[in-house]
């Protein structure tokens, strides 16, 4: 039961972590219609300003407000430069162009920092583990990430539902040309989106980062979950990303750690330990399939699209 | 009366709050030309979208040839000879004219899993092409890209498709909205050629066109068929003149858009 | 424009025409280049090119022709490659049976995945077809018999009775012959019938429906088709690395195959050849000029995507072949 509740919260901080990437990039998919690949290199990005910049200064959290800043600019640079020639086309050119970037990023990255990958470390006060319920150890990291998240996921809340930025926000996702319409400076609120959705992006790098090393070609590989997280809530639907999120992170998790086990009870050992691995792999993507073809516009399907 | 070719029985069709479709009765007999009028939200267009199967209906039933279709899917009404000209243009813009038509042909030419012979050199699905083409005045432009064609041309090509499917029933959704006169003489013409030969129940806001053409004219307001009759008849209805023709200079001068669930 | 247009169509030398025929004299000659150069790697790099561009073929005739754009093709060429390998090891060389194994295998894959994606549409679409990618991509890295993650080294190449597969110049022109057929191939199904319908449906599906054809069955058709010539390009790929492994089906593969259907034109015919020509030499010699080479072309990517419209066939003018 102890195991269960932990590997629980595994699930919960990775699903917390996904959610920041799809948040981004269910924004920019519901507002600029963009498939933006290269959404990961800014993940990537994000957990190497951190190493850098906490190697400068120091400290851990100095170096995190740091990165999230830069990977903010980063991303609203990149609008400016190059994603904004991409909106109005089709997904194909987006596909193309953005892949593009992330080929560039990962290029870039090897150039600045070298093929070898960094580490992030941690303040010595968040490597203790912490005791939750009676008996069960958590790393005090992994909390900090979970309740770290889940305040960035409510200020986000506030943020689109609270403000007038969310306003055109929530009504760019339900309806594009009704913002144009109502005579927004349309260029800057992409900007800014885009901006946001970098920073969110780099955030969850930077979190990310202690747990795993830092290196090439990590977005890639957090980069399809997290699509699948934006496709299973409803694109443009930040509550859908959220719901999606702690599904799939859960999911996942609770799959790996206990699918060994479960398999064994039915297959020879051998079997089951060939099989785990690549059916608690698969099983989020199996969620997304029957997810799809039970609802082809998602969980949330984004009213008026 | 000849024998009833559609039948359409207590129809209702509701989106939200709008009764979009209200019990909606009809009886089309063979050869007649039906038009359909009513203002704008009247649920013309929602009516059409039932009958070729766009649009599910809540409750009521389509007979077409003595057969229950409502439940059939839109291509197999099609298939069975239920041909529909859309209101918004929609055609293959990246084909010809012809191209155009040709598909119409060979949807209802057998199966099309047919991957070799070149079905741009195919007599069979050509010629008959050409004459829907020529049928409704279009076949100088036969092999003009889509992109090319005027907004008159392509309503025109609409119908040529429609005519291409060989039905026996056209529905044609106001096929002379934002035409020009000239236009709008000639596809009356075109239309007035194939009466007869055709059963077809037109939806079009052009009341001397509709006076000039049909042999019936059923009046359609918030989903209810209030009146149905023939041309004198419907002109001398005092609850159509009140409920409709008197703001009719209204209508004719306003957008002709009309929302499908409108 | 017009003039270009006029050109292709009652001329018989248009620049497309020129440059496509160029394409299949060079591409015949590459063998005999590097009989006389001694420059064997040339033959490795083409033969790879010849087969990523029958893998982008089949991915254009669905993306291209149908608009389905499929984030999982790579699948379908693993799977081909996996049917190879899995065979070898068990000690089934030889090539009438593995490759037809190939080709099936794929096609099965491509009937369940269409049956179950095509009911989506636009971003749904890309998405689901990825899901599945993925889920082959796991289950091949879970194949611990087969190499899981580490892929599968083979040993013998397929056998075809008395031709030598070994023998670079020999598979050099089978992997030739096969390309020029699958153009054709694919030629004459975009021509055909049922060639039309696929484009129809493309271009305006509710119209298609409205017009009486139930499009969902042909779609469904043709992305098996795609399916199967990509499982047969799998099977030269195994053939031509004597490798199997699970990253011949990451997603990034996947991509790879639609920035060669895209950058050498969708809707051309050579299209894909020549995308796949201009990515695997581009990425070859940047490599040589360069220690960072996607540095040069990621951004040469997001350039082709923003200014050249129909890729690289595009940019020969005039319009393209349906």
């Amino acid at each position: 039961m102890l195991y269960f509740i932990e590997q629980f919260l595994n699930g919960i901080q990775l699903g917390m972590l996904l959610f920041l990437l799809a948040a981004g990039l269910t924004l920019i998919f519901g507002i600029m219609d963009l498939v933006n690949l290269a959404h990961g290199s800014l993940y990537m990005l994000g957990a190497y300003f951190a190493a850098t910049f906490a190697a400068w200064t120091n400290s851990f959290v100095l170096g995190a407000v740091l990165a999230v800043v830069a990977t903010l600019v980063a991303g609203m640079v990149l609008e400016v430069i190059a994603i904004r020639r991409l909106y109005g086309r089709n997904h194909l050119d987006h596909v193309l162009g953005t892949f593009g970037l992330l080929l560039f990023f990962n290029e870039l990255v090897r150039l600045v920092w070298g093929p070898a990958g960094m580490t992030l470390s941690l303040p010595s006060e968040m490597l203790t583990a912490v005791q939750i319920p009676p008996g069960l150890y958590y790393p005090a990291y992994r909390l900090v990430i979970i309740v770290v998240t889940l305040a960035v996921a409510l200020l986000l809340y506030v943020l689109v539902m609270r403000t007038r930025l969310g306003m055109l926000i929530r009504a760019g996702a339900s309806n594009r040309e009704m913002v144009g319409a109502l005579g927004v400076n349309i260029k800057l609120l992409y900007t800014l989106v885009f901006g946001l959705g970098a920073a969110l992006a780099g955030f969850a790098g930077l979190m990310q980062a202690p747990i795993l090393t830092v290196q090439i070609g990590m977005g890639e590989n957090i980069l399809i979950p997290a699509f699948v997280v934006v496709v299973i809530g409803g694109i443009g639907s930040i509550r859908g990303a959220f719901v999606a999120a702690l599904l799939v992170g859960v999911i996942d998790t609770i799959g790996r750690a206990f699918l060994p086990d479960l398999l064994h009870r039915y297959l020879s050992e051998n079997a089951a330990a060939t099989l785990a691995p690549a059916l608690s792999s698969m099983s989020i993507y199996v969620l997304m399939a029957v997810v799809l073809v039970a609802r082809p516009e998602g969980l949330f399907p984004a009213a008026g699209r | 009366m000849a024998e009833a070719l559609l039948e359409i029985d207590a129809l209702t069709k509701r989106f939200g709050g709008v009764m979009a479709s209200d019990a909606i009765s009809l009886a089309l007999s063979r050869g007649e030309l039906h038009a359909l009028i009513g203002p704008n939200g009247a649920g013309k267009t929602t009516l059409i979208g039932q009958l070729t199967g766009e649009i599910a209906p809540d409750s009521g039933r389509i007979r077409f040839e003595a057969r229950d279709v409502t439940a059939l899917p839109v291509y197999r009404r099609s298939q069975i000879g239920l041909a529909r000209s859309f209101q918004i243009a929609s055609l293959f813009v990246e084909f010809t004219a012809l191209d155009n038509v040709a598909l119409a042909v060979q949807a209802h030419a057998g199966h099309s899993f047919r991957f070799w012979r070149a079905a741009r050199c195919e007599p069979e699905l050509r010629a008959p092409a050409r004459d829907a083409l020529l049928r409704v005045g279009l076949a100088a432009r036969a092999d003009v890209p889509v992109t090319a064609l005027s907004h008159g041309e392509r309503r025109q090509l609409e119908i040529a498709m429609a005519l291409a499917t060989r039905p026996r029933l056209l529905l044609l959704d106001e096929p002379m909205a934002g035409m020009g006169p000239e236009e709008s003489a000639r596809l009356v013409e075109t239309l007035r050629q194939l009466k007869g030969g055709l059963t077809i129940l037109l939806v079009e806001h052009d009341m001397d066109a509709v006076f000039a053409l049909a042999d019936r004219i059923s009046v359609l307001v918030y989903g209810r068929i209030i009146a149905s009759g023939d041309p004198a008849a419907i002109r001398a209805d005092a609850a159509v003149r009140e409920a409709y023709l008197g703001e009719q200079d209204g209508v004719r001068r306003e957008g002709r858009h009309e929302a499908p669930h409108g | 424009m017009s003039e270009w247009r006029k050109d292709w169509r009652h001329g018989p030398w248009s620049p497309r025409i020129v440059v496509n025929a160029g394409l299949v004299t060079v591409l015949a000659l590459v063998p005999v280049y590097a009989a006389f150069a001694g420059d064997p790697f040339a033959m490795t790099l083409f033969s790879r090119i010849l087969i990523m561009a029958i893998a982008a073929l089949s991915l254009n005739l669905i993306m291209g022709f149908g608009g389905m754009v499929s984030f999982g093709h790579a699948a379908c060429l693993g799977i081909g490659g996996y049917a190879v390998g899995i065979l070898a090891k068990e000690g089934i060389g030889s090539g009438f049976v593995q490759w037809p194994v190939a080709v099936v295998a794929s096609a099965i894959y491509a009937l369940v995945v269409g049956a179950l994606c095509l009911r989506t549409r636009g971003v749904y679409f890309i998405m689901i077809t990825l899901a599945f990618a993925q889920m082959v991509y796991y289950v091949a890295s879970g194949l611990d018999r087969y190499g899981g993650d580490d892929g599968l080294t083979i040993y013998h190449r397929s056998q075809f009775g008395p031709f030598d597969l070994n023998n670079a110049t020999l598979f050099y022109y089978l992997c030739f012959a096969l390309l020029l057929a699958s153009i054709y191939l694919v030629w004459r199904i975009v021509n055909s019938r049922f060639g039309l319908v696929i484009q129809g449906a493309r271009s305006n599906e509710p119209r298609m429906r409205a017009v009486g054809f139930p499009t969902f069955r042909y779609r469904l058709v043709c992305f098996v088709i795609a399916g199967a010539l990509c499982g047969l390009a799998g099977a030269l790929l195994a053939n031509h690395t004597n490798f199997i492994s699970p990253a011949m089906m990451h997603w990034t593969r996947s991509g790879d195959l639609i920035v060669m259907a895209v950058l050498g034109g969708m809707h051309a015919m050579f299209g894909p050849l020549i995308g796949a020509m201009a990515f695997l030499l581009l990425e070859q010699g940047l490599s040589h000029v360069t220690d960072y080479p996607d540095l040069i072309l990621g951004p040469l990517l997001l350039i082709v995507a923003i200014y050249v419209n129909g890729g690289i066939d595009g940019l020969l003018g005039g319009p393209r072949r349906g």
